[in-house]
């Protein structure tokens, strides 16, 4: 009987003696490019968190100055009191970089570059030159929206969704070269995406390794799979609409203008066709990645793995006929708001299954309750709010009166924060023995769960209630309506909250970084997981494998009755296991 | 401060707070088995030593079970919600004997036209007020909505309607006020620098204080 | 700048500011120099500005004792036109250099309106916008020769802004008050004036020359004169606009 230790030899470094520049900077080596999103996302998802202090700060103590705020200029700013220009500003760019350069590289630009050829058994990428593109213009991207903070005029200022006219019209808004670096930078990060789909998905389709059969994969495979798709056919919309704003603010045309024959809706259309699937791209990676964990820390298999993976292609595919129940309210036809429910209502449902699975796997298992466990179990907990908050959004006439207040706020913050945060929490702690060769610490990842846990729901459970109440969203001052003025406390019950969970991050970072260089030592396999990356030595070494294993079985045979140990490698042959049949082309 | 939605004051607002509280009651017992669930599981499955888990693949009739009930919910919901949909936005919702108000944004103030003494919007008696919207209690009224400008998005909570007002459509959105009182008027999309305080009062008269103000109003506004 | 440049420009700036909310700026005299000087009548029935109505702004209609209204037309009692800017279009000498500003020019926000209502700026000078309502107010300059801007002030404050180019007028309204509305004139030269309460304007200290002048109202338009001048003579050029 083969047990896990017995396969170290499987993994030999390939010598290696590229320059450091080659090796590092201008990589093609999956694991480093993901790393490379890795700390950038990081970077930008803090960046994103200062913007989002500000803006509470002026919510919770409003025409206060800000503690610190002298560092501002006073054209967004002065003497520290935040200006309406400047807290529009801050919406707008808060949302951009937490969606564009915060959570979606954090979820498909590291884990799709990282994880795909080490899951599926294979050396590199399909494209590894145009991996490394996919990442420079992610990285250029970042760079241009950051400089629009600091252009004359100041930054974009028409919410991350960026209507127009508001945004097309300088006149209008504001801002000026600050607007139009976003379109800019909006193009870059479709680019960035696009060459990275490419990959995900030819090298999924191309270059598994023998025996890895689809229904073998990983779900975290199979879902950044999905969102590769989603990806490659979404960003090229938004692109396109970003091509045609620019053209509109500094080339006179008038694609959104209605005096000219335009249309103002078209932007809506366009923009909700991408960002509906966009949000998907925003949730799948981590549906897929939490539901490897659970198993883990269950140790046993996923319940219901085919209905996973039908829930996931189900999902992929009705994100995109969904897209107009972000403009129940638009003006646009309201015929269209009848069927656009239809479909919304609907796609609840795969959603509603894989919760009743990942609860299906807990149930009778042997939970283990590391850090990335933890954090998948909040994720199951938190997404359950945010997908059940989105079907009062459903009910087109219950949508008219919560559309564009604080409880569509509170949605958002429960999918994306509650749901895709808090398994990235859990995924940075569990790939970083692979990817760095030692582990984070235990305890203070314990520390930074609990806190995060309870300061993330004292500051956005909240929203709901005065979301109910008819507050608006993007108000720089609420109080100016009588009706609001009660809530004022909650406002500042919640920019605390924000306050102390923002700080709690702390831990994370320091925990993150520290640990790269003070962490114990990683063993191979410090989880006890089945996936082929853990096959190889700690860190994964370029190249990955001399030779690709051989797949035997699914990913998730915890507690097999053949084995001896709880868990079963999906490369470890036993006795009773036949070669597979044939090795897809590009397997070596 | 009240937990719960603002009061009703309109004819849509049962409708749509009974839907809201279906809804509650839906996702609520959802809710409780999820994260009851979640619990229970979390303490009764920890690890201990030599405990082993459940080696099993799924079970195929309680995957047609929990994805049948959410589906036929969801339908039954989406036939509900259909209902009232049609009735307050569709396309012939608007009923015929509305009481028309035009009303224009821009940023960053509501004009609100008036029909004046003769009931039409379009003729000679028509005046303009800022910011201020009075109707009369217990009759169906109809905005005209347009934009100078940018979108913006006309919200009286209380009377639960909301309408995106967008440039270069004309767009008509009613509602029928059922209790005496003021009200605030909220622009709801993000509109500009000022669209925090693009904030109109509303004053529901019964019929005869609409009538006097009406007459006040038409002659103030000729002066 | 320099502390004494700073001093300087502050204690100027007070002169200024003083003058400025005497409803005009008397723009810094060349030693010497002519004056044109007159004043801007007006014939025909005087229009009736429209009413503005305050009530969504209850900080700035206690104000007021009586609902004020709009500056649109401001015929003054004895037949004259107030709020005229009157300046030189052409005729200066090529090498003509205008004397450096010594402080801002102030707008003040008060009572929801503008003052002045009608004011000219040098190329270069800083206007200083004050909001001395405390409530928001936001600036919104439609210059198309200079880049306009749109700023906001939500609580008693001074912004500042320069104008870079000269330009006959730069429109300022404010956004969330729909009736405030002030006109600005950016000239590379300090010889401008805007009619008074009892219709007069003067321009001084003018070198020698051939001038054409203008002189700008919001609703009627312009007219023009030409006026020539010596030494330190005072000429006199009156303008009639006339009831549409």
């Amino acid at each position: 009987m083969t047990t896990v230790a017995a396969t170290g030899h499987l993994a030999h470094a390939h010598h290696d003696d590229r320059p450091f520049i080659r090796k590092y900077i201008f990589s093609t080596d999956h694991k480093i490019i993901g790393i490379q999103f890795l700390f950038v996302s990081l970077f930008f998802l803090l960046v994103g968190g200062l913007l989002a202090m500000q803006m509470r700060w002026q919510l919770g103590f409003p025409g206060k100055p800000i503690p610190g705020g002298g560092i501002l200029p006073d054209t967004m700013a002065p003497g520290g009191v935040i200006l309406p220009e400047y807290y529009i500003q801050l919406v707008t760019m808060h949302g951009t970089f937490m969606v564009f350069f915060a959570i979606m590289p954090l979820l498909v630009g590291v884990y799709a570059n990282f994880l795909i050829p080490l899951k599926i058994g294979t050396h590199d990428m399909a494209f590894p030159r145009i991996n490394m593109w996919s990442f420079w213009s992610f990285f250029a991207a970042g760079l241009v929206m950051l400089a629009s903070l600091f252009v004359p005029d100041g930054a974009a200022r028409a919410g991350w969704t960026m209507y127009v006219p508001l945004s097309a019209r300088h006149d209008l808004s504001g801002a000026s070269l600050g607007q139009e670096l976003w379109s800019v930078s909006i193009i870059l990060v479709g680019l960035s995406s696009i060459l990275g789909s490419l990959n995900y998905i030819s090298t999924i389709i191309n270059n598994r390794a023998p025996g890895m059969t689809w229904f073998r994969l990983p779900l975290s495979v199979w879902s950044l799979f999905i969102t590769a798709i989603l990806g490659l056919l979404a960003l090229p919309v938004l692109s396109g609409a970003a091509i045609m704003l620019l053209f509109d603010q500094v080339l006179s045309t008038h694609f959104f203008d209605p005096a000219a024959g335009g249309q103002a809706l078209l932007w809506q259309h366009l923009f909700w066709f991408f960002g509906h699937p966009e949000v998907y791209i925003l949730i799948l990676p981590a549906m897929g990645m939490v539901s490897d964990i659970i198993a883990n820390g269950s140790r046993k298999p996923i319940f219901g793995y085919h209905s996973m993976v039908f829930a996931i292609v189900a999902i992929g595919f009705l994100g995109w006929i969904v897209w107009g129940h972000h403009m129940f309210v638009s003006g646009m036809n309201p015929t269209l708001g009848s069927s656009f429910m239809v479909s919304t209502l609907i796609i609840a449902v795969p959603s509603a299954v894989k919760v009743f699975n990942w609860m299906g796997t807990m149930w009778r298992g042997n939970l283990k309750f590391t850090v990335p466990m933890l954090n998948a179990t909040a994720f199951v907990a938190m997404f359950v709010i945010g997908g059940l908050s989105g079907i009062y959004m459903a009910a087109t006439p219950v949508d008219m009166f919560i559309h564009d207040t604080y409880f569509i706020v509170a949605h958002l913050h429960y999918v994306l924060f509650g749901g895709s945060l808090f398994a990235l929490f859990g995924a940075i702690v569990y790939w970083y023995p692979k990817m760095f060769g030692r582990m984070m610490s235990e305890r203070w990842g314990k520390v930074h769960f609990w806190l995060t846990f309870i300061f993330y729901n004292c500051t956005f459970f909240p929203m709901h209630i005065t979301g109910m109440a008819g507050e608006m969203r993007r108000l720089y001052d609420p109080n100016q309506y009588t009706f609001l003025q009660p809530y004022q406390p909650m406002r500042e019950f919640i920019s605390i909250s924000a306050f102390l969970l923002f700080a709690t991050q702390l831990i994370f970072f320091v925990n993150f970084w520290w640990s790269l260089f003070k962490g114990k030592k990683a063993d191979q396999n410090p989880w006890h997981d089945n996936g082929l990356e853990w096959s190889l030595p700690a860190p994964a070494p370029h190249g990955n494998w001399e030779k690709v294993p051989t797949v035997y079985r699914g990913p998730y045979e915890f507690s097999h009755p053949q084995a001896r140990e709880d868990y079963l490698p999906q490369y470890v042959k036993l006795p009773t296991d036949r070669e597979p049949a044939s090795a897809p082309a590009a397997a070596h | 401060m009240h937990w719960w939605l603002p009061p009703k004051a309109s004819t849509f607002a049962g409708p749509i707070d009974g839907l809201f509280i279906a809804i509650l009651i839906i996702t609520g017992v959802a809710f409780v088995l999820v994260e009851a669930g979640l619990i229970w599981f979390t303490i009764r499955y920890r690890s201990r030593p030599g405990r082993k888990a459940f080696y099993t693949h799924g079970n195929t009739r309680a995957e047609v079970i929990w994805t049948a009930i959410p589906a036929v919910t969801m339908v039954a919901l989406g036939l509900i919600s259909n209902h009232y949909w049609v009735e307050i936005k569709g396309r012939n919702s608007v009923p015929a004997n509305a009481y028309p108000i035009g009303i224009h944004a821009k940023q960053f103030e509501w004009q609100i036209t008036y029909p004046g003494p003769d009931g039409q919007l379009g003729t000679a008696d028509d005046f303009t007020v800022r910011n201020q919207l009075h109707v009369p209690v217990g009759r169906p009224i109809v905005a005209h909505l347009s934009s100078e400008d940018v979108i913006h998005s006309f919200y009286v909570p209380q009377f639960r309607v909301r309408q995106d007002v967008v440039p270069g459509m004309e767009i008509k959105a009613w509602f029928q006020p059922t209790v005496p009182g003021t009200y605030e008027l909220g622009c709801s999309q993000l509109c500009g620098l000022g669209h925090y305080r693009m904030r109109a009062q509303v004053f529901v008269h019964t019929q005869a204080e609409f009538d006097a103000w009406m007459k006040q109003a038409a002659q103030e506004a000729t002066q | 700048m320099g502390k004494l440049g700073s001093v300087a420009a502050a204690a100027g700036g007070l002169g200024l500011v003083t003058l400025a909310l005497a409803g005009w700026t008397r723009p810094p005299a060349v030693q010497g120099g002519a004056t044109i000087s007159g004043k801007v009548k007006f014939t025909g029935k005087a229009p009736t500005n429209p009413v503005i109505d305050m009530n969504e702004e209850p900080k700035c209609k206690a104000k007021y004792t009586a609902p004020p209204r709009e500056q649109i037309v401001e015929v003054n009692p004895n037949g004259t036109l107030a709020d005229v800017f009157v300046y030189v279009k052409a005729g200066l000498p090529a090498t003509y250099k205008a004397p450096a500003p010594t402080g801002p020019v102030t707008l003040d926000q008060d009572g929801c309106r503008y003052h002045p209502h009608v004011f000219g700026i040098l190329v270069g000078q800083t206007l200083a916008i004050q909001n001395s309502d405390g409530i928001l107010h936001n600036i919104k300059a439609k210059g198309t020769k200079n880049r306009p801007f749109n700023i906001s002030q939500p609580t008693t404050m001074t912004s500042e802004r320069t104008f870079t180019a000269p330009e006959v007028m730069v429109p300022l309204e404010c956004n969330v008050h729909g009736w405030m509305h002030a006109w600005l004139g950016v000239l590379p030269h300090p010889f401008f004036s805007v009619s008074s309460t009892d219709g007069s304007y003067t321009i001084r200290g003018l070198p020698p020359g051939t001038y054409t002048i203008e002189a700008w109202h919001e609703k009627y338009g312009t007219q023009t004169a030409t006026v020539t001048v010596t030494g330190s003579e005072t000429k006199t050029a009156d303008f009639t606009f006339a009831a549409k």
